[in-house]
C-alpha cells in the first residue's frame, strides 16, 4: 500500500473581485492530480512558482479540504481522519514564519513537543536528539528572531520531525537560504531517508530534486505534466539538444518565429542584465543554429553555444508543453 | 495529565510572549490606571458615600474585560500574521485545547488590572480595601477570571476563519462594560437589555466580586460565573472545531 496516495485530487478557490460590484472568481489551482509515494521514498513534487505544489501539499496535511477527489495518507483519508493523520506526519514550509520569534528555538521545541505528544522524561531527549541533528546545539536558548535564515530553516525541521513521524511533507525548504546552508539542508534531508521516513518534497530547483529524489512528479498550471525518476524523465528530452543563444532585445515577434521552427519543443528567454539568454530545446539530433539565427534579424547576438538536455531542460520541456 | 502538561505548557508559553511584547505590556499597564482614575473622579463627585470600592471593582473588571478581548481577539490572528494558526489547527490535540492556555494566560494578566485598580484607589483616593467576605472574594476572583478566559476563546474561535474579525471584537469593548453594569448600574439601561447582560459572564463575575468584597448574596452570581463559564467552553469547542472545518475549506487559515 503506498504511504501518500492523491487520487485526482483537485482544489477551486473561490474569491471575490472589484471594489464596487464584487464578482466572484474561481481559481483552479489544482486540476486532478494523481500520484502515490511508497514507503521510504524521497519523492519530489516540482514546479514553477503558482503551478500548485503548496496547495497539494496542504491538502495534503489536511490545513486545506480538496474540492474534489481524494487523498490518503498511511491509509487515513485526510478529509474524513485528518487527527489520525496529522498525528502521523510531520511538515515543514519554506520562508521565516511560522515560528514563535519571540521566544527561544527551545521554547518553541517544548511547545511543540507538548502538542504533538512528546512528553515527561522523554521530552528533553528528544529535543536534545533533533537539535543535535539540525545543527543548532549550543544557539537553543537564543530567540528565533536573532537567527539567520538557514538556521530558522534548520529549527522548522527539528519541529517537524520532533515527534518522530513515519511521513515528513517539506515544503520548498532550501527556499531563499544561501547556498552553503541550502547543501547542509539537502544533506538534513537525505539523512531523513536514511532514518526510514518517508518524505514529499516539493521544490522548484531542478538540482535538489536530481540530487534527492527517487522520484518525481513535474507540475504544472495544477496538472501533473510527467512523473517518473529524474533519469526516465532526463530521458524523455535525451533524444533532442539545447541551442543557448545570448541575444541583446530580442522581441515577441523573433521569438515566435523561434518557435514556429520545425524541430523546436521548448522556448524561455532568461533576463540576464543587459542580455538575454535564449534556450531552445528541440527533437532529434538536427543542427538548427543556422536557421534560428535566421530569425533573430534585429536583435544582437552573443554567445551561441549547443549542449546534451540537463533535468532542467526535461522540466522546461514539460512545464512549457 | 498530558492535557494539564499542554495547558501548563501553553499558558507559560504564552506569558513568556506577551512579556517580550512592550506594546501589550503599556497597553496593560496604563489603561487599568486610567480606567480607575476616571472611575474614582465620577463616583468622587456623585457624593455619595461608600461606593468607591464598587467603583474600583468595576474599573478593574473593565481593565480585565479589555486585556481579554484585545489579547483573545487579538491571539489568533496575531498567529496569522506570523504564520504559526496553521501549525496549531495541524496539530493533533483538538484547537480547544491548543488555544484555551493562550486565553487563559491573557486573562490572567488581566488580573493585574483589577490589583493595580485596587492598589491606585488605596493610595491616591484612600478607597478602603476592607472586603466583607474575603473567603469568597477569593474564590471568586478566579472563578471571574476563568469564565472570562473561555468567554475570550469563544470570541476568539470566530477569528480562526474571519481575517478582520478582530475590527468586530474592538467594537464589543465599551458595550460589554456597559451591558455588564462595571461602571454604573443596570437600572439606567432600558429594560430590554437585561437578557443580553444577563447572558454575560462579565456581568456576573463583577456581581460576585462586588458582592464578595462590599456584601450581598455571592453564591448565585458565582453560580452563573462558572455556569456561562462551562457554557462558553462547550460553545467554544463547538464553534472552534466548525470555523476550523470552514476556514479548511475556504482557505483562511494562512495570509497568502
Amino acid at each position: 500500500m503506498a504511504v501518500i496516495e492523491a487520487i485526482d485530487l483537485r482544489r477551486t478557490y473561490r474569491t471575490t473581485t472589484g471594489v464596487v460590484r464584487r464578482r466572484p472568481l474561481e481559481v483552479e489551482a489544482v486540476k486532478g492530480v494523481w500520484f502515490a509515494v511508497e514507503r521510504g521514498e524521497l519523492f519530489g513534487l516540482l514546479g514553477p512558482n503558482g503551478a500548485g505544489k503548496t496547495t497539494t501539499i496542504k491538502m495534503l496535511i489536511t490545513l486545506l479540504l480538496p474540492t474534489g477527489g481524494q487523498a490518503r495518507v498511511l491509509g487515513h483519508d485526510v478529509v474524513a481522519e485528518p487527527r489520525e493523520v496529522r498525528r502521523r506526519i510531520g511538515y515543514v514550509f519554506g520562508g521565516d514564519r511560522g515560528l514563535y520569534e519571540r521566544l527561544s528555538a527551545l521554547d518553541n521545541l517544548r511547545y511543540f513537543a507538548e502538542l504533538y505528544g512528546v512528553s515527561g522524561r522523554g521530552q528533553r531527549r528528544r529535543v536534545d536528539e533533533v537539535l543535535e541533528l539540525v545543527g543548532l546545539k549550543g544557539r537553543e536558548r537564543e530567540r528565533v528572531e536573532g537567527y539567520s535564515r538557514g538556521m530558522r530553516q534548520r529549527l522548522h525541521i527539528a519541529r517537524g520531525i520532533l515527534h518522530d513521524p513515519e511521513v515528513v511533507f517539506l515544503d520548498e525548504p532550501t527556499i531563499g537560504v544561501d547556498p552553503v546552508g541550502a547543501r547542509e539542508l539537502r544533506a538534513l534531508m537525505a539523512n531523513l531517508i536514511a532514518t526510514g521516513k518517508t518524505v514529499l518534497l516539493t521544490t522548484h530547483y531542478m538540482f535538489e530534486a536530481d540530487e534527492l529524489c527517487d522520484r518525481i512528479a513535474v507540475i504544472a498550471s495544477g496538472e501533473i505534466v510527467g512523473q517518473g525518476t529524474p533519469a526516465q524523465l532526463k530521458a524523455g528530452v535525451a533524444d533532442g539538444r539545447v541551442t543557448e543563444i545570448e541575444v541583446f532585445g530580442i522581441g515577441d515577434a523573433a521569438l515566435e518565429r523561434v518557435r514556429g521552427v520545425s524541430g523546436v519543443t521548448a522556448v524561455t528567454v532568461e533576463d540576464r542584465d543587459q542580455r538575454q539568454l535564449l534556450v531552445v530545446q528541440s527533437a532529434g539530433d538536427r543542427e538548427l543554429t543556422h536557421e534560428l539565427l535566421g530569425h533573430l534579424d534585429g536583435a544582437s547576438v552573443g554567445r551561441v553555444a549547443t549542449r546534451e538536455p540537463t533535468l532542467e531542460d526535461a522540466y522546461v520541456a514539460l512545464v512549457t508543453r | 495529565m498530558t492535557t494539564l502538561r499542554l495547558i501548563r505548557t501553553g499558558f507559560v508559553i504564552n506569558l513568556k510572549m506577551v512579556g517580550t511584547s512592550s506594546f501589550f505590556l503599556l497597553t496593560s499597564t496604563v489603561q487599568p490606571v486610567i480606567f480607575a482614575t476616571i472611575a474614582f473622579y465620577m463616583f468622587r463627585s456623585g457624593g455619595r458615600p461608600g461606593t468607591l470600592l464598587y467603583a474600583a471593582l468595576g474599573a478593574g473588571m473593565m481593565g480585565i474585560w479589555s486585556t481579554t478581548l484585545f489579547a483573545s481577539g487579538g491571539m489568533i490572528q496575531w498567529q496569522r500574521w506570523q504564520g504559526t494558526l496553521e501549525l496549531g489547527v495541524a496539530a493533533p490535540p483538538p484547537l480547544t485545547l491548543v488555544y484555551l492556555p493562550w486565553s487563559l494566560a491573557n486573562t490572567f494578566l488581566g488580573a493585574y488590572a483589577l490589583a493595580a485598580t485596587l492598589v491606585w484607589g488605596r493610595v491616591l483616593f484612600g478607597v478602603p480595601l476592607h472586603l466583607a467576605h474575603p473567603w469568597l472574594f477569593a474564590l471568586a476572583l478566579p472563578s471571574a477570571l476563568l469564565a472570562l478566559g473561555l468567554f475570550g476563546l469563544l470570541l476568539g474561535s470566530s477569528f480562526i476563519l474571519y481575517r478582520h474579525a478582530n475590527a468586530l471584537a474592538n467594537l464589543l469593548e465599551y458595550p460589554v462594560w456597559i451591558a455588564s453594569g462595571l461602571i454604573f448600574s443596570l437600572s439606567v439601561l432600558p429594560g430590554w437589555s437585561r437578557p443580553i447582560s444577563w447572558a454575560l459572564p462579565p456581568y456576573w463575575a463583577a456581581r460576585a466580586l462586588r458582592d464578595a468584597a462590599i456584601g450581598g448574596p455571592v453564591w448565585g452570581p458565582l453560580g452563573m460565573t462558572f455556569a456561562l463559564g462551562a457554557a462558553s467552553v462547550v460553545a467554544a469547542t463547538l464553534s472552534l472545531g466548525w470555523f476550523e472545518h470552514r476556514a479548511r475549506a475556504r482557505a483562511t487559515l494562512s495570509l497568502t
